[in-house]
């Protein structure tokens, strides 16, 4: 695989098909979370560690479990089953061996089993029937959109608890139209390649 | 019969399928199990049965992060039982059970209010800016003509989350019932005059000027005025004036109100908790 290949992929998750503002997958977290920064940015550390580990084993068991068994139909829950497991080891290990990180990441780690776009990533790449390399930097890049995309809609937040706007648009109806002005801003990409 | 063989192949699907996704099951289940106990870490059992005793609304009174890590501190011995002010004695004691030690009595605290001004002390200016102690506090040195006295605009009352604080007469005054001790209202005054009191003290002297007694007397009615008498009629050697303030060192005070019934201005209260009842 070229290097513009892979800054194709990279490019393409990161920008022009970013998970969140225009595939809009894991919008449980974005707007969950997405109130303060430093929280906003330790669930980003906690999706870009997993989403990355998850995109490496869920192409070991496509490639060499789902592929060969004609399994293909299987997927979803195959790799629901890998996510999950994954996210419970990652969090017994990080446990033992990097308290302070497990602690700063806290909640978010198992709140990831549950979020979409390590699971959309993961079928993706399946579909896309990309090689390891491939597999394993689109899922890091997505993860970093995802990152992306937090961070910027968090500080949009942030800006907003100053912002004068009317009484009804208090709370979630102010977060969702600022999301959606974000997401239009995202759409501007559409069309963008590497040649 | 023609149908046996479909069946028979769906069968095989089926159970490939079965066999795989099981023993990928199987593999990660087995996997996480050996995880859990390669990467166990080693807590102490006693941990989670403190948690459960204390209340769990994670205030912070204690002065830790939350329950949990006032729990963990208990057991490395740097917290005491009778630390949370929330769950009081009853929960100190169930904590001290689980430790296997004493508790120590009447180490629990309440807020008092140093300052018997409001009313009875001068104002320089009417305040009309937004309700708030820090705010008035900028504007010229705040409104009242005492630089240690209560502003009365409540920001005390709304630090506290139990309700136990209310401004009465102009001055913020502790509902003793109410107090839990959690002390938030402490960081809430800018003029720094409330305080830490033994919830059980029987004398607490309710002001915080050291302006000298002449130039008190001109701005507060009920203010201290350094005189001494207290000081003079104490024998167990309890109360000192330091600075033109009367002090109470509530270990060696016994309660025995005879300072308060000398005090010419009947500024020392002789209980606490009295004092809360005269009060209502």
């Amino acid at each position: 695989m070229s290097f513009t290949g892979l800054f194709s992929i990279a490019l393409g998750s990161i920008l022009v098909e970013n998970y969140i503002l225009v595939q809009f997958l894991g919008i449980c977290p974005f707007l969950g979370v997405s109130k303060k920064t430093d929280t906003a940015l330790g669930m980003s550390m906690a999706v870009i560690f997993v989403m990355t580990l998850s995109s490496i084993f869920t192409w070991m068991v496509n490639e060499w479990l789902l592929i060969p068994f004609e399994l293909t139909y299987m997927r979803t829950v195959a790799f629901i089953l890998v996510i999950a497991a994954l996210v419970q080891l990652v969090e017994l290990f990080l446990q033992k061996a990097a308290p302070a990180l497990y602690s700063a990441l806290g909640i978010y780690l198992p709140l990831i089993t549950t979020n979409c776009a390590v699971l959309g990533c993961a079928l993706q790449n399946a579909n896309a029937s990309y090689g390891f390399v491939e597999a394993v930097v689109s899922g890091f890049t997505a993860a970093v959109g995802f990152s992306l995309a937090l961070l910027l809609f968090s500080s949009v937040r942030e800006r907003l608890r100053f912002a004068d706007y009317p009484k009804a648009f208090e709370g979630f109806p102010i977060a969702l139209v600022s999301a959606a002005l974000l997401a239009l801003a995202f759409m501007g990409f559409s069309g963008l390649e590497v040649f | 019969m023609t149908i046996f063989p479909i069946l028979m192949a769906a069968w095989q699907n089926i159970l490939i399928a079965l066999a795989v996704l099981g023993g990928l099951g199987a593999l990660f289940g087995a996997a996480l199990a050996v995880a859990s106990k390669v990467f166990a870490v080693e807590k102490d059992p006693r941990l989670d049965e403190i948690i459960e005793v204390l209340p769990g609304a994670n205030c912070g009174g204690c002065g830790y992060a939350g329950c949990s890590t006032f729990a963990a501190a208990l057991l490395d011995g740097s917290a005491h039982p009778g630390g949370c002010p929330v769950g009081g004695e009853e929960c100190g004691k169930k904590c001290a059970a689980i430790l296997g030690i004493e508790m120590e009595k009447n180490t629990r605290l309440a807020a008092f209010v140093a300052c018997s001004g409001g009313i009875h002390a001068l104002r320089k200016y009417d305040y009309v800016g937004i309700s708030d102690c820090a705010s008035a506090a900028k504007l010229a040195g705040g409104p009242a003509e005492c630089r240690f006295g209560c502003l009365g605009l409540g920001s005390c009352t709304q630090a506290c989350k139990f309700g136990a604080l209310s401004i009465r007469d102009g001055v913020a005054h502790v509902d003793h019932e109410k107090c839990t001790g959690c002390l938030k209202c402490i960081d809430a005054c800018p003029r720094h005059i409330i305080h830490a009191a033994p919830y059980y003290a029987d004398v607490n002297i309710a002001c915080s000027s050291h302006e000298r007694g002449a130039a008190l007397r001109k701005i507060c009615e009920i203010g201290c005025l350094g005189c001494k008498i207290c000081e003079k009629t104490c024998t167990h050697d309890a109360i000192h004036v330091v600075d033109n303030l009367a002090e109470i060192d509530y270990a060696k005070c016994v309660g025995c109100g005879d300072c308060a019934a000398k005090c010419p201005r009947h500024l020392i209260s002789d209980s606490n908790l009295n004092r809360a009842a005269t009060d209502i």
